[in-house]
């Protein structure tokens, strides 16, 4: 019997929202009992995506996060629908039963991730069920990761060493969406964004010339790293956590030194930073 | 219950159609034996790169079927309640009045007896006609097929189509490098390869490839500059917003003035030339004039073309232009300057023949055709197979009126043209004349031919057949198209369209056409044909598609090849028209005509629903202008070259054959025009940040080819895009059309995100709801061109603010230049302020 699981690489998703659409093709006025229940045409969003913008002009970054059902190992929805409304299938795929569900609006908020959403008009919880009615006609993934033009959506047997989806597990740094809630997801990610911190420097006396080469170093705690401005005098620090507090250094030979203290609540961009002549 | 599929084909790819008891109820990526896919595979350093066994469509696509049910399909024939063909016809209420439901019999009766009475009266030249683009698919339904038969047959009067995607190429590339037969874009062939072997940094200026795709490719190309970064290539993005491909790729993005690119080029040239870094030995034997460029780089008009003058125009630091010329020439560059190498927003606006120009010679001073160094778009040139010839819709054989498909071609003796962008003016202030050919595909001279309408001897239109109704949200200063249709010399007018589109409710009759989803046809993946010759290799599979009928025409929707025959049934040209053809039948001459039966039987094809054409065991790579890099005859097999295979066949298409810097063509035929002059100049735009209407007027509007819809198709009748915030944003239960601003030029303006803005200037008005973002250059103002939604707050009136994001009711008129009669859409200052209702 496969385990099935999805790894979501971000840094590869463009936002083109096929996920999205090919599921509302699937599911928009089609039953598929007992599976699940028509979805309505629109307001449900069993893929999501998610659009980050962070930064500031013009040290941009743009990520999409598409966001299924997680099909999780400890789910909260499962543990709150004794009466077995949802439940998890000898695959892992976690199923809402339209026909046991019927009326428990209380299923909706369950999902911390708020991947379940009510129907109104049927007043049944729904939810991605990883395309279950098509994988046991033999499909071999969701309609979500068939359509994905960019490889961003990886499906498959999390049992099987040769698969796809191991395959991904094994040479990426994969990590957990909201790694505190503790749910055992069965899909992860790649990628998620973290902090950055990037300026530009600029060397006060020679202005028509980017400034590159220039020493920057990163210090957080007791670690540091340095790096060097790229030919547009650009640096970046990519990666960092959120709300801490960094020291950022500029060195250059021949001009005062820099350093200032940068808290990451958001990503920052430090703008132009200009290094004035040794006096 | 009894499910089946069927195969059919888009504008962005090819489509498995389930449908169960009548009903369409999945569209999935063309299923396809997995045996049929013989992937190829391309070496560069220790790696190789296939693509997966998979047809990557566009978004919109996956939307297809609500599109098919959308309630905003025209179900039934309509009348205007207010037009009486036999008496008051009330044109001036066009666009206001409503509609009443009619039977077909008395709306083919209208139609036939409208264009028998104006072709009795004033002779067929009085009918004009044209379509919209790319709504559907397959050469037997397409746009160039049924409609241009039928008209021709009524020798009517064609209306010349703008090169709207590309004018700047158009117009102006071409004078430098040729490929007029490619309406100035360049072969793309094999550059994938080349990209992925030689290339080390890409300049994608004024280019979003993850937004407007190959054109028709869908998303198969999104996979190669995955591959390109993860390799290494540095990526640059030269545009004045954090575009959706620079969203994904990351890399440096420079923010620029809109109308300033030229100048911007011009620094770039300025650097190489101070440096000495340019491909000396290339000018020298492989370019004309460039001792006179050069001396105008340097300033001989008294102002050097330095980055510290070109950071005053496009508002890019003076170090940032050095940095990125000295990379460029260090490093073995791509210059991405558009969807098909050319193509972008820069071009499309005042002397974007300037830009585009610019954009071939800096290539050329880094050694155009050398390993790595290319004009590619990054959206075609996959290894594929181009011995097998299927024709593309704008092939003359890929026309039902002008193909050896027909047993008998349809010749129109009508001399009388009009053009696009001036319909509406030659309809209200006839005379209008105007310069060259529309799409000059077939010799540079064809952009020198000079047109007046009315034409001796012919008389001004008087019937308008007009196939679908984008241009409120695709043309530009759109307001003078509700003029047009409410001009009473206009007599009679009918739409022919799937969907309620922006023009429809201007019509006098309505007639409901049905998909090709509910009709047979066959057509090929991407593959456009004509003057767009291999576009396929766009995919990373040539696929020949059966499209096969899924579903009987839905409501009372027919055929536009049903309805126009039993128009031509009235008129007496019925079995001229249609040859007693059925659509099927058309689509069988098709494939008869091609080179699938070598391949594939009919049976088999029509049956199994496609062909995929792998490459040919023996395929050899031919990189685009490689032969001409290297000095040896034509290569690649771009069949428009009129030069190849002829004792000229190691030249480019100029006159002089060579990269001209100085053009000869402009030279002969425009020596003293001063804003597309014989060699590039930076001109200020008209409408820009140095213009009197700036003061007033502050913000730039930029509105590119849009992301989830194919120009205004799939936007309105597919509700689903709705739902993507980056398409529509739903506010107030209203699906508003985002307009991105930065948050400083909204912080003046007391705008918050999420708010309804008004966007206005002198020619129109329109709400937009706000979306504040970093990834734009403060004092641009950032909104897609091509909504489907005309919803004016008063309904019928010109200038009357609209609702629905048609933006190019704000955009000029005013060509690219006086003798360069291309769109400007991206010249355009504007004003907005919080809409309060």
């Amino acid at each position: 019997m496969a385990k099935y699981g999805m790894v979501i690489d971000v840094n590869k998703c463009n936002g083109c929202h096929n996920c999205f659409l090919s599921c509302r093709d699937e599911y928009a006025g089609n039953d598929y009992l007992p599976y699940s229940a028509a979805q309505p045409l629109h307001g449900q969003y069993w893929m999501q995506i998610g659009e980050k913008e962070r930064g500031s002009y013009p040290k941009v970054k743009v990520s999409y996060i598409p966001l299924p059902c997680l099909h999780c190992g400890d789910a909260p929805c499962i543990a709150a629908s004794p009466n077995g409304a949802v439940q998890r299938r000898s695959d892992g795929i976690v199923l809402i039963d339209p026909e046991k569900a019927l009326g428990k609006k209380e299923i909706v908020n369950t999902c911390p991730h708020r991947v379940i959403f009510w129907n109104e008009e049927k007043n049944i919880p729904q939810k991605c069920t990883f395309c279950a009615h098509l994988l046991d006609e033999g499909y071999k993934e969701p309609r979500c990761a068939e359509a994905c033009p960019t490889g961003a959506l990886t499906f498959g047997d999390l049992d099987d060493p040769e698969s796809e989806v191991v395959k991904v597990l094994n040479t990426n740094k994969t990590e957990e969406l909201q790694q505190a809630y503790g749910l055992k997801p069965k899909v992860v990610y790649i990628g998620l964004p973290k902090r950055f911190i990037a300026g530009e420097v600029v060397f006060g006396n020679h202005q028509g010339e980017c400034a590159e080469g220039v020493k920057v170093t990163l210090i957080h705690d007791s670690e540091s790293k340095t790096i060097e401005t790229d030919n547009y005098g650009d640096f970046e620090f990519e990666g960092l956590t959120a709300n801490s507090s960094y020291t950022i250094r500029v060195e250059h030979e021949g001009y005062d030194s820099k350093e200032m203290t940068v808290q990451t609540r958001l990503d920052m961009n430090l703008g132009e930073i200009v290094l004035q002549e040794e006096a | 219950m009894s499910e089946k599929v069927f195969t059919n084909c888009t504008n962005a790819g090819p489509i498995s159609v389930y449908v169960r008891d009548g009903k369409v109820v999945r569209i999935r990526p063309l299923v396809a034996d997995e045996k049929d896919f013989k992937p190829w595979t391309i070496n560069a350093g220790a790696k190789s790169y296939t693509p997966p066994k998979k047809f990557n469509l566009s978004p919109y696509v996956h939307a297809e079927r609500q599109r098919l049910y959308s309630e905003d399909r025209i179900k039934y024939p309509m009348i205007r309640e207010d037009f009486d063909p036999n008496g008051n016809r009330n044109q001036k209420n066009r666009g206001k009045s409503p509609y009443k439901r009619i039977s077909w019999d008395e709306a083919l009766d209208v139609v036939a007896g409208e264009i028998k009475r104006v072709k009795e009266t004033y002779g067929g030249p009085a009918i004009t006609g044209m379509t919209s683009s790319h709504h559907n698919w397959g050469v037997v339904g397409y746009k160039m097929g049924p409609l241009y038969r039928f008209l021709n047959m009524l020798e009517y009067t064609p209306v010349f189509d703008n090169p709207d995607s590309w004018e700047g190429w158009h117009w102006g590339a071409t004078h430098t490098y040729g490929f007029y037969w490619r309406l100035g874009m360049p072969e793309q062939y094999d550059l994938l390869e080349d990209a992925l072997q030689n290339s080390e940094m890409i300049v994608y200026w004024s280019n979003d490839p993850d937004s407007t795709r190959g054109t028709y490719t869908g998303q198969d190309s999104t996979i190669w500059r995955r591959w390109l970064k993860e390799k290494g290539v540095q990526m640059v993005f030269i545009d004045p917003f954090h575009n959706y491909t620079a969203a994904t790729m990351e890399g440096k993005w420079i923010p620029i003035r809109m109308g300033s690119g030229t100048a911007m080029a011009m620094a770039i040239a300025h650097v190489w030339i101070t440096e000495d870094t340019y491909d000396k030995a290339y000018i020298e034997n492989k370019s004309i004039g460039f001792e006179d460029f050069r001396k105008h780089i340097m300033g001989d008009d008294g102002q050097p073309k330095t980055p510290e003058w070109a950071e005053h125009e496009c508002g890019v630091k003076a170090r940032v232009i050095r940095a990125l010329a000295r990379e460029w020439a260090s490093k073995r560059t791509v210059l991405s300057a558009g969807a098909r190498g050319g193509e972008g927003g820069a071009c499309r606006e005042a002397y974007g023949t300037e830009w585009a120009r610019m954009m071939v010679l800096l290539q050329a001073m880094q050694g155009l055709g050398k390993p790595g160094v290319s004009i590619w778009g990054t959206t075609m040139g996959a290894p594929s197979n181009t011995d097998i010839w299927f024709p593309g819709y704008a092939d003359p054989d890929g026309r039902m009126g002008t193909s050896r498909a027909a047993d008998k071609q349809i010749h129109n003796p009508t001399e009388q043209r009009l053009y696009r962008l001036t319909l509406p003016d030659a309809i209200l202030n006839p005379p209008i004349d105007w310069r060259g050919e529309g799409f000059c595909g077939q010799s540079l001279e064809q952009q020198c031919t000079d047109f007046v309408y009315p034409m001796e001897g012919y008389p001004e239109v008087k019937l308008f057949y007009r196939y679908g109704g984008s241009f409120m949200g695709t043309m530009s200063d759109t307001n003078k198209w509700v003029r047009m249709y409410q001009s009473p010399k206009l007599e009679f007018v009918v739409n022919q369209d799937c969907w309620w589109n922006s023009e429809t409710g201007f019509a006098d009759v309505i007639l409901p056409a049905c998909t090709s989803l509910e009709r047979e046809d066959v057509g090929e993946w991407g593959a456009a044909g004509g003057y767009t010759v291999h576009a396929s290799s766009g995919c990373n599979y040539r696929i020949i598609v059966r499209q096969q009928k899924c579903i009987e025409p839905l409501w009372e929707s027919k055929s536009d090849y049903d309805i126009l025959a039993l128009i031509a049934d009235r008129l007496g040209m019925g079995e001229e028209f249609t040859e007693n053809k059925t659509d099927l039948d058309w689509a069988k001459a098709f494939f008869d005509l091609s080179d699938l039966p070598k391949y594939i039987t009919w049976e088999e094809f029509n049956e199994k629903g496609y062909y995929i054409a792998n490459l040919p065991e023996d395929y050899k790579s031919t990189p685009s202008l490689r032969w001409w890099y290297e000095g040896r005859e034509c290569d690649t097999p771009d069949l428009g070259n009129p030069k190849r295979k002829t004792g000229k066949a190691n030249e480019l298409g100029t006159l002089s054959g060579k990269i001209e810097f100085v053009s000869q063509s402009l030279s002969e035929w425009f020596p003293d025009d001063e804003e597309r002059p014989v060699m590039p100049k930076y001109i200020p735009s008209w409408e820009g940040h140095r213009s009197e209407l700036f003061k007033k007027y502050p913000l730039q509007l930029v509105s590119p080819h849009p992301r989830f819809s194919f120009h205004t198709h799939y936007d309105k009748h597919t509700s689903w895009l709705d739902e993507i915030p980056i398409h529509r944003i739903i506010k107030d239960r209203y699906a508003w059309w985002p307009v991105r601003i930065h948050p400083s030029d909204a912080e003046t303006r007391g705008i918050k995100n999420s708010d309804i803005v008004r966007l206005y200037n002198d020619r129109g008005s329109v709400l937009c709801i706000a979306v504040l973002t970093e990834r734009i250059k403060p004092g641009i103002i950032h909104s897609y061109a091509s909504s489907a939604k005309y919803d004016p707050l008063e309904k019928g009136k010109p200038g009357s603010t609209d609702r629905g994001g048609c933006v190019n009711l704000l955009t000029s008129s005013r060509m690219l230049s006086k003798n360069a009669p291309g769109m400007t859409p991206n010249s355009c200052l504007i004003e907005i302020e919080k809409w309060e209702g």
